[in-house]
């Protein structure tokens, strides 16, 4: 387990620096054969530096600075990401316990087959079904994520619920399967054996012992999922109407924007890299065998 | 056949057939994999046939009946020009089936390729060639598609290209581990003693033994690559109009769900999900089937 730990943690911090340097590239690559660049790296040596200090350039359509932009479309995906976060990863690793408590159980072929069906499914495939189903028919929430001026937090809640759903059942497959196979793994092992020989009670056994050890790779899971959620966000800001980095970055595409387009590739492989530190950071926080001082 | 019960002893049966018709009856016994193909066939049966068995042609228009609700004439209803939804919704598989596979072979021959030359040569060759992988794996596809249609333009073959090369990393990972296995064994180190060339080793000695798992990680990226398909022709990227495709008539008709027009959207959707879960079904039954 120690070697394992080893081995995982620099491989993700590896794949964290590399996670931004290849979008780069690929945007490079992409000015190169458009010849809006001569001398390479002195052009991506000068962007850079000018990210750094906070100058995206200036964009081709709204003929203004890039970034306020970027900064307001950045905000508003991250609000729907939370949303979705916030309700997906309580519910999907719930999931996954329950299914593992009841293994091979119908309640656990319910929730294995549901996930797995959903988590398969195109985000648009899903977001038109449930816009349907609650925004059409039922009239329940509202069909586009533009919420009124001014709209206090729970309005914007409200607005979002929606837009979050679709993210919320691909997450939920691919959260919900780590966390049932932690689970079985973990209730398998000798450690919980031991727990429940030596008269703990159960439920003792599976919140000290059981849930610890469960969950360590389901976080991994989470963080690495936050990659397919940058591709969600394109799709799902654009079925509904929400001013976020995704369609930022869509309608950038269409308009032949290039630096809207590169700021906002490059911001979000800021925050892929940012999201997988702070991941490998919690992993080694939860499990005391990869920290470098013991502190039990 | 009939007369051996499948309980029997393994051995005899392992006797009487071959590996691949082990395989064979191992699906025909799994429901999964039966439904699957049910469904995915269905679906190609309409792409090759649809358009002999369509009540109306799905590209001519009908301003007058224009979103008709559905009916005893119009059985998914008509869309904002008149075109009756059924008939869109049967045709509209034909494009999407075409190119998700096309990709889907694309990215299997260069995902293997690229899988065996990591797995036999490793060393610099694995480290270099399996980063530049990792780098390619970290972006999403729509990122990706985003980029190279703005380069090359819309088209079929740019998503065919985009989606085959976006997921032959991944094949590549799959097959390189399996390689790493194979070339410990005796009959690679057989081969390179009667000093055959690096690539008849590889492709001819160790290509055939690493097939299963390519089979089963093609299976599940069809089903990944009919998702992409989709979601692009949704995002107006791909597949062009008039194609009744199914992604780009839910992207020309989901701005009036708010009217209550739901049939024009509605049977698209449906359509999308079951030949994804069906290519899913298919691909969890090969899985089942080639690792008993």
């Amino acid at each position: 387990m120690v070697f394992l730990g080893g081995q995982v943690l620099p491989g993700n911090v590896g794949r964290a620096i590399l996670g931004p340097f290849a979008d780069q590239r690929a945007v490079d690559a992409l000015n190169h054969t458009l010849g809006v660049d001569r001398p390479l790296l002195t052009q991506y040596a000068t962007w850079i530096w000018n990210f750094i200090r906070g100058d995206m350039g200036t964009s081709y359509i709204f003929r203004s600075p890039v970034a306020p932009f970027v900064i307001d479309a950045l905000g508003n995906s991250m609000k729907l990401a939370a949303v979705a976060f916030v309700l997906v990863v309580p519910i999907g690793i719930l999931g996954g316990v329950v299914a593992a408590l009841n293994l091979n159980r119908p309640l656990d072929r319910i929730i294995s087959l549901g996930g797995l069906s959903v988590t398969v499914l195109p985000e648009f495939v899903t977001g038109i079904i449930l816009i349907l189903i609650f925004g059409v028919w039922l009239r329940w929430l509202p069909i586009s994520a533009a919420w009124p001026k001014n709209a206090g937090f729970v309005t914007q809640l409200y607005y979002l619920i929606l837009p979050s759903l679709p993210l919320f059942l691909v997450l939920f497959g691919y959260i919900a399967r780590m966390a049932r196979s932690g689970m079985i793994e973990a209730l398998d092992s000798d450690y919980t054996r031991t727990a429940v020989l030596k008269g703990l009670p159960w439920r003792t056994v599976i919140w000290r012992h059981v849930l610890r050890n469960a969950l360590l790779p389901t976080i991994t899971v989470i963080a690495t999922q936050t990659g397919y959620l940058i591709g969600g966000l394109v799709v799902i800001e654009t079925l509904f109407r929400y001013q976020g980095i995704g369609s930022l970055i869509f309608t950038a595409a269409r308009g032949k924007d290039f630096p809207m387009l590169e700021s906002g590739i490059l911001t979000i492989g800021i925050v892929y890299a940012v999201a997988t530190l702070i991941a490998d950071f919690l992993y080694s926080v939860l499990n005391p065998r990869i920290r470098l001082g013991s502190d039990q | 056949m009939s007369a051996v019960p499948t309980t029997s002893s393994p051995q005899d049966n392992m006797r009487r057939r071959s590996p691949m018709a082990e395989v064979f009856f191992s699906l025909m016994r799994s429901r999964t994999f039966l439904v699957g193909l049910a469904i995915v066939l269905f679906w190609v049966a309409c792409a090759l046939f649809g358009e002999h068995f369509t009540p109306y042609d799905p590209l001519a228009d009908d301003i007058i009946n224009a979103l008709a609700p559905p009916s005893s004439e119009h059985w998914f209803g008509t869309d904002q020009i008149g075109r009756d939804v059924f008939s869109r919704v049967i045709v509209g598989s034909r494009d999407i089936l075409t190119v998700a596979p096309l990709a889907t072979l694309l990215a299997t021959v260069a995902g293997t390729a690229l899988g065996l030359l990591t797995g036999y040569f490793r060393g610099i060759v694995d480290d270099v060639v399996s980063r530049i992988l990792e780098a390619f794996m970290a972006i999403p596809v729509v990122i990706v598609a985003l980029l190279a249609i703005v380069a090359l333009g819309t088209s079929k073959a740019t998503v065919i290209v985009v989606i085959g090369l976006s997921f032959a990393p991944i094949i590549a990972r799959t097959v390189r581990s399996a390689v790493l296995a194979e070339r410990e064994l005796d009959y690679v180190a057989a081969a390179q003693l009667r000093h055959e060339s690096a690539l008849h080793t590889m492709f001819v000695e160790i290509l055939p033994n690493v097939i299963p798992p390519i089979l089963v990680e093609t299976t599940v990226r069809l089903g990944y690559a009919i998702f992409a398909v989709a979601t692009l022709s949704f995002m107006g990227f791909g597949i062009q109009p008039p194609s009744p495709d199914w992604g780009l008539s839910i992207s020309s008709n989901y701005g009036m769900i708010g009217g209550g027009f739901w049939w024009t959207v509605l049977f698209d959707a449906l359509a999308i999900a079951s030949l994804v879960i069906g290519v899913n079904l298919v691909a969890d039954g090969v899985h089942g089937a080639l690792n008993d």
